[in-house]
């Protein structure tokens, strides 16, 4: 299965039964397959007229209290911000999954890393969070995909699903997953208001004081996704020279990197974040007290490695190795890389 | 509640004291009792107000979800006793076909103005009534932007003059106003669309049928349908509310003519 089915499929084993979506590269693999597979599970699919419709599509789905997801690649991605935005001001579940390409512009369809920022410091306007989950195989986009769905309800708030070009349509073995959905009480949802009063979805405050004080209320909850739900892998980060940070398949390529560099004698270590958003800053910050090199590889001009050292925060020395418009690091590269760092 | 005696059909001089068993048109149970906040002479109230007359004559105000727009109506949520939505400017069309398609036994209509459905949301309204989607759109057009100060907006007459458009509305300029039901109707998944007014008592009661008509074509799975209100902005129009319901009459429904546009 590729990455964008394996996506696909992890949305129907979650329950969700609402798709609506746009033709793009590199994600079509992921429209096609859920078209199919919501025809056999009498859910919804909608191929709409443009990314706009189908981010507010996705919105009156889950305002009706079903599990609902769009998938887009970057320009695609940027079009549906003012739905996002709205998604989140309304706190309605849902899940977006970006497959990023080339940019910016139409740029190209080669993988990507270049909307790290547009996921994780907010994107549309006004202040919002969305977790961030960064897959890095197929099996976690299938993983990610279903624990986004749990996320998302949790929490009442999108959550953000940060693949790429590579993951997307790379073909790899799948275990299925045994899911056990967890039932989410959604008594917001709009059902039509037989005994009950009416149910009303806005994110519009007006007069005095009201807006602040729901935006307190968001940022509570904000403060308590990042207290709770940040993930990420680490590998001999207790004794290593030298760290490396990468998320989604760039941190595969950094982890044979550190394994061939290990082999040759160089301590070196790999901290992966797996959500962006909250970021695993802490870990980050306390890997500084052993380690005094941290170099950071992005298929980004450099957009992560403000993150990490926001976290380092000067204890350590923090460089960056980038490729752009659809240009992915290799293992060869990463090396060089590290075996000019560690001669400093 | 709307309470009905057919022993008062004899008109009664209106007293001080209202005796609650005669009175005809009483607030539908659809309409909040609260105040409005609409301007002097504006359409919307009468417009919201046969919207919920509908809802309470078909019994279905607990199965409706409404998803209201942005433009002077975005609150209508404060005066409807149903489930109600916001929606981006002009992405109404879009919310409807979401919750439609989830919950397709609800009653789902967008009650939506000129700008959100003629501007910024003419893509949105062309497809879900393309796709024939099974829902409801009550469409105000009163050819001004008001919530925002009185621009010109797609629907605005020619020579109008807005804030905009401070020598009226040129044709050369700003191009022409668009009949968006004329524009519909060539879509086969169009099943009803009729233009209505509400600037004097008799025109009010034809609106009401028409709205009655397009909820009534949802309620059997008929399809899209759209009811066009020509409606009053007094305040942005520069008029008294008299003289607007007079516009209405000569001058806005010659161009756009009221009456049935597609019905099948």
């Amino acid at each position: 299965m590729c990455g964008n089915e394996a996506c696909g499929e992890g949305a129907i084993l979650a329950g969700c039964r609402f798709y609506a979506g746009y033709p793009i590269t590199p994600q079509n693999e992921l429209t096609a397959y859920i078209a199919k597979r919501m025809n056999e599970t009498d859910g919804v699919f909608i191929q709409a007229e443009s990314e706009l419709a189908a981010i507010n599509m996705v919105f009156g789905a889950s305002a009706a209290g079903v599990r609902a997801m769009t998938s887009s690649s970057s320009p695609g991605i940027s079009l549906k911000q003012e739905g996002i935005s709205y998604l989140a001001g309304c706190e309605l579940p849902c899940v977006i999954v970006n497959v990023q390409r080339g940019g910016p512009g139409l740029g190209n369809i080669g993988p990507s890393q270049a909307d790290y920022f547009q996921a994780v410091k907010g994107g549309g306007h006004g202040d919002y969070k969305l977790i961030v989950l960064a897959p890095a195989t197929a099996q976690e986009m299938m993983e990610h995909t279903i624990l986004a769905f749990e996320l998302a309800d949790k929490y009442r708030n999108p959550v953000f699903i940060l693949s790429d070009g590579l993951l997307g349509q790379m073909m790899e073995p799948i275990r299925m997953p045994t899911v056990l959905q967890k039932s989410h009480d959604k008594p917001w949802a709009l059902t039509g208001c037989k005994g009950r009063s009416p149910n009303i979805i806005r994110s519009l405050y007006l007069g005095d004081g009201v807006l602040e004080a729901q935006n307190k209320k968001l940022q509570e909850k904000f403060n308590r996704m990042k207290e709770t739900e940040v993930r990420a892998q680490t590998f001999n980060t207790k004794d290593s020279d030298l760290i490396l940070v990468a998320y989604g398949s760039v941190a595969r390529i950094a982890k044979a990197a550190m394994d061939e560099a290990r082999a040759g004698g160089l301590k070196v270590g790999l901290i992966r974040p797996v959500t962006l958003w909250p970021f695993p800053e802490k870990i980050i910050a306390d890997a500084c007290s052993r380690t005094k090199k941290f170099l950071v590889v992005e298929m980004s001009a450099g957009q992560m490695v403000e993150d990490v050292k926001l976290a380092v925060n000067g204890r350590a020395r923090v460089d960056f190795y980038g490729r752009m418009g659809g240009g992915v690091p290799s293992e060869e590269e990463i090396l060089q890389q590290i075996e000019t760092l560690m001669k400093i | 509640m709307k309470k009905k005696n057919s022993k008062s059909t004899k008109k009664e001089t209106p007293a001080l004291r209202v005796d609650s068993s005669s009175v005809v048109l009483a607030r539908p149970e659809s309409l909040y009792d609260v105040e409005n906040h609409y301007c002097a002479g504006c359409g919307h109230g009468i417009i919201h107000r046969l919207i919920c007359e509908a809802i309470d004559d078909f019994g279905i105000r607990e199965r409706v979800i409404a998803v209201a727009p942005v433009g002077c109506a975005v609150i209508a949520y404060d005066y409807w006793n149903f489930d109600v939505t916001e929606a981006a400017h002009g992405r109404t069309p879009a919310v409807a076909t979401g919750i439609k398609r989830v919950r397709p036994d609800n009653i789902v209509f967008t009650y939506q103005g000129d700008g959100d459905l003629a501007a910024i949301g003419t893509s949105e309204i062309i497809h879900a009534a393309n796709r024939g989607e099974n829902i409801t759109v009550i469409f105000v057009n009163n050819g001004v932007y008001g919530m925002t100060g009185g621009q010109m907006a797609p629907t605005t007459l020619a020579g109008q003059r807005t804030a905009t458009t401070l020598n009226g509305r040129s044709l050369k300029r700003e191009g022409y106003p668009i009949k968006i039901l004329e524009m519909l109707a060539v879509l086969p998944g169009t099943k009803y669309a009729e233009r209505v007014s509400v600037h004097s008592a008799q025109e009010v009661v034809r609106a009401k049928r028409a709205i009655k008509k397009a909820f009534r074509l949802q309620i059997e799975g008929k399809g899209f349908s759209i009811v066009e209100v020509l409606s009053m902005c007094p305040t942005y129009w520069g008029m008294t509310p008299i003289q607007s319901a007079d516009r209405i009459k000569n001058e806005v429904s010659t161009f756009y003519p009221l009456g049935v546009i597609k019905s099948c």
